[in-house]
């Protein structure tokens, strides 16, 4: 038996598969719990109250409410949800128990909300929680004695539930076509504003005056139907056919492809050139700010995404190119007054950028992981903290900034508006987005990479790995002062209280939320959280909660971010597919013998 | 010892004494290694393996000694430099750009190199190892152990090593795959390439090996040709697994 064999190659063995395990009820009732949870922090935290005014649907649907019970159908569609299908099983099919589930989850979520609600008309809770008061009772009983009241709560929540899980027994497109038409109806009744001016500057008024109450009023009933219809048939017709746009894109022959983008992004450039034009000052200023965070997060994206420097403290440079940028061309500032162009002062913003890039860099090369994290973070608190002095306020103007800054002008062409910025803004973006791009697949971006992956070894590769980090933290630096720059210019000021954390963490949860190394993810972030908060007025005010709560979603469900590269969706989901063999619900042997199975490539 | 007619040693180190804070690590080391050699460097656990190699590419620098590359004092070089002279690692356990594909590991190893055609390169891995050419697209992470060395050596040669040092590589490998991996050692150097090589499993380095060292505590103890050792009985007692008789 001295023999040595390699071990045999799986065998092609068929294997009988076992039925689905079935809906775990258990789990739909932990799941009630949680989400019962969830809806007694969202009325205390005053979500509910807050959102009770505004009318999504005029008359009969009020936002606050929608809410609480958007969470029973949430919870009701998890605890719904068939289990994925594991080796060796069937796949599972949904079936009334699925329904049963949600409505389990759903009715202990409401039975939570009525809990409160008697608590509430018991006692007077208010003395801890402010939010909880007699006017939110109100709405959560709907104006019934408490009995009746907890009753309908309940029953509500198990509908909400049930009909939560029930999105699993539609047909797949009947699924596919449903959800999209009400995911736009509330995207109508949401966003009013934006609807409305979009009508406006498309000289579409009349759209508005059919679909909503008046200008800037809610949407109306018939205006849901008739978004509703709109949106149904366009996705019905969309689903009968046979392929997807993407797999016919990919199956074009590469010549042809080349042209279907570059004709896409022809068409992209058009529109985007026309977005400020139709949507006014007040959108674009909100796009303004969000491409302003875009480019931070493709700086930082270099930073933590391609070369693995967690840095906290990225504000810092954004604060240098904005101050840098003010000193140069303001009239106002303190000390030094050339009052250049801010196009003359680009590169000087640039050289002041990097050299902040090689100071905050320099101390911290040979610091890992968490050590760099915490010092990068003390770093973006000093830059903050010397702009505000008393001691600099000679040339940066301490608590008062740097005012009167000019607009930019280029040429004879002088910017003044929100929508005159979009432009040099958004052809910064194109630029950095196209720098991200050529460095990731360059010979920098790869030893970024390797360095990112093992330090050591990429340095037995021959790479500086203090050269490396250097530029990443240049490169960044360099990015982030352009927006700063631009955000001066268009502000007209700087303050030093708009450089603080706030900042930094807001632009790391976009490269988070969005994916990581993801140019792509990382616009689609910007716009998640830049955009819709400020267009939402009513969630501003809950802005870092539903951050909080977003981040933690994301890294439980999707931790890769919502268009991640490539590489991050493998490495995370990885584990997950091998896992799969492994994985043994019943508690007993898989049939197949188990150590030859290998985890998928 | 008659090294008077094998010219420069390619690498040597002399006199090298090595601290961690107040660890005294390497004692007084001299090593030589001559062009065309393949030395091994024998030890049981904590006996300043690792650090010799760590000392010889700039990860650590010397208190007292130096490390001389083709007779020239690299002891301020950096580690990058010192590659881009000639001189490459296999780290222990391969230690693969794991997220990385195997192109781009490949590539990286020819980081140094990028103004050159690496055409040849790659023909000449993929002869030595069929199975990275089927591989190249796919994450080296998910390879197999024995594909992964495979990958690491392959990563190796990518920067025209004229040493190649390799942190024991039977580490963590079936024993068919360790057989396999020194056949294949065997053939690099006899292609030319000099190999330093670190290991635990001194039989099999000894197989192939021209010269050994043997390091106790931080001193060399022992430094014979590769039949001496395999002869000498001190030697068989204290590494080769033989029992006193």
């Amino acid at each position: 038996m001295a023999q040595v064999t390699a071990p045999s190659p799986a065998r092609p063995v068929e294997v009988e598969l076992r039925p689905a395990p079935p809906v775990d009820l258990g789990r739909a009732a932990r799941l009630g719990l949680i989400g019962g949870v969830a809806m007694v922090l969202v009325a205390a935290t005053g979500i509910v109250g807050t959102f009770q005014t505004r009318l999504l649907i005029d008359p009969i649907l009020p936002l606050g409410l929608l809410f609480l019970y958007l969470l029973a159908f949430a919870f009701g569609w998890m605890a719904g949800k068939p289990p994925a299908a594991l080796e060796g099983f069937a796949p599972a099919r949904a079936n009334s128990r699925n329904l049963v589930a949600g409505a389990l989850a759903g009715a202990l979520g409401g039975l939570c909300v009525g809990v409160l609600a008697a608590l509430m008309s018991t006692f007077d809770l208010r003395g801890v929680f402010v939010q909880l008061s007699p006017q939110l009772l109100e709405i959560l009983t709907f104006g019934l004695p408490l009995g009746a009241a907890i009753i309908a709560i309940v029953a509500i929540s198990a509908v909400a539930g049930a009909i939560g899980a029930g999105v699993h027994l539609l047909p797949i497109r009947l699924k596919r076509s449903l959800l999209p038409a009400l995911v736009w109806v509330m995207m109508f009744a949401l966003f009013t504003d934006l609807v409305g001016q979009l009508f406006a500057g498309l000289s579409a008024e009349f759209l508005t005056d059919f679909l909503f109450t008046g200008r800037g009023g809610a949407l109306t009933i018939v205006g849901a139907i008739t978004v509703f219809i709109v949106v149904f048939v366009a996705y019905w017709l969309l689903g009968g056919r046979e392929t997807t746009l993407r797999g016919r894109i990919e199956a074009m022959p590469r010549g042809q492809r080349t042209r279907f983008s570059l004709i896409a992004a022809a068409v992209i450039l058009i529109i985007l050139w026309f977005v400020p034009k139709v949507m006014g000052p007040f959108v674009s200023q909100v796009l303004d700010t969000a491409g302003i965070y875009l480019l931070m997060a493709l700086g930082l994206n270099i930073v933590v995404g391609y070369a693995g420097m967690l840095d906290l403290g990225y504000v810092a440079f954004f604060a240098v190119g904005a101050y840098t940028g003010a000193i140069l061309t303001s009239p106002q500032s303190p000390a030094f007054t050339p009052q250049l162009l801010l196009i003359v002062a680009i590169p000087f913003v640039m050289i002041a950028a990097a050299l902040a890039g090689l100071m905050v860099a320099t101390p911290v090369i040979r610091m890992r992981g968490d050590y760099l994290a915490i010092v990068t973070l003390g770093f973006g608190e000093i830059a903050r903290i010397l702009f505000n002095s008393e001691w600099l306020a000679p040339i940066f103007g301490g608590a008062q900034g740097i005012t009167n800054i000019p607009d930019l002008r280029i040429g004879p062409l002088q910017l003044s508006t929100p929508q005159d910025y979009f432009y040099p803004i958004f052809l910064v973006v194109l630029i950095a987005a196209y720098v991200t791009y050529a460095l990731q697949n360059s010979r920098w971006g790869r030893a970024w990479m390797a360095m990112r992956e093992d330090e050591s070894v990429a340095e037995a590769m021959g790479v500086n790995v203090v050269t490396a980090k250097l530029s990443a933290f240049v490169v960044g630096a360099v990015l982030a002062s352009f927006g700063g720059a631009l955000f001066g210019a268009q502000i007209g000021s700087v303050f030093p209280h708009s450089f603080d954390i706030v900042v930094s963490v807001t632009v790391l949860v976009i490269i988070i939320v969005g994916g990581m190394g993801s140019v792509p993810g990382v616009a689609l972030g910007a716009l998640v959280l830049i955009v819709l908060p400020n267009l939402l007025r009513e969630f501003s005010q809950y802005q870092f909660l539903f951050y909080g709560v977003l981040l933690i979603v994301m890294m439980l469900t999707k931790p890769e971010g919502f268009i991640p590269s490539k590489r991050r969706a493998q490495e995370l989901h990885a584990d997950e597919l091998s896992q799969d063999a492994w994985l043994d619900i019943y508690g007993d042997k898989p049939t197949t013998d188990a150590t030859t199975t290998e985890p998928p490539r | 010892m008659n090294d008077g007619s094998r010219g420069t040693p390619i690498l040597s180190l002399r006199g090298v004494n090595t601290h961690y804070g107040p660890a005294h690590i390497l004692k007084d080391v001299d090593i030589d290694i001559y062009p065309g050699e393949m030395v091994c460097l024998l030890g049981g656990n904590a006996s300043g393996k690792t650090t010799t190699l760590k000392t010889m590419l700039g990860y650590v620098k010397p208190s007292s000694g130096a490390v001389f590359l083709e007779g020239e004092n690299v002891n301020d070089w950096t580690t990058a430099r010192r590659v881009g002279h000639g001189l490459t690692m296999v780290p222990e356990n391969r230690r693969l750009f794991k997220r990385m594909t195997v192109r781009e590991n490949l590539e990286i190893g020819a980081y140094l190199r990028h103004r050159e055609n690496h055409g040849a390169d790659y023909d000449r891995i993929f002869e030595m190892f069929p199975r990275v050419k089927e591989r190249l697209t796919q994450r080296a992470g998910t390879l197999s152990g024995g594909e992964q060395q495979m990958v690491a050596m392959g990563r190796a040669l990518m920067a025209h090593p004229k040493v190649l040092l390799m942190d024991e590589p039977s580490m963590g490998l079936a024993p068919l795959l360790v057989a396999q991996n020194f056949e294949i050692i065997d053939q690099i150097n006899e292609a030319g390439t000099t190999v330093f090589m670190v290991e635990q499993n001194a039989n099999m380095a000894l197989s192939i090996a021209d010269r050994g060292y043997v390091l106790q505590t931080g001193r060399i103890v022992l430094n014979d040709t590769s039949q001496g050792l395999l002869a000498n009985p001190q030697m068989r007692q204290a590494y080769l697994g033989e029992l006193e008789n």
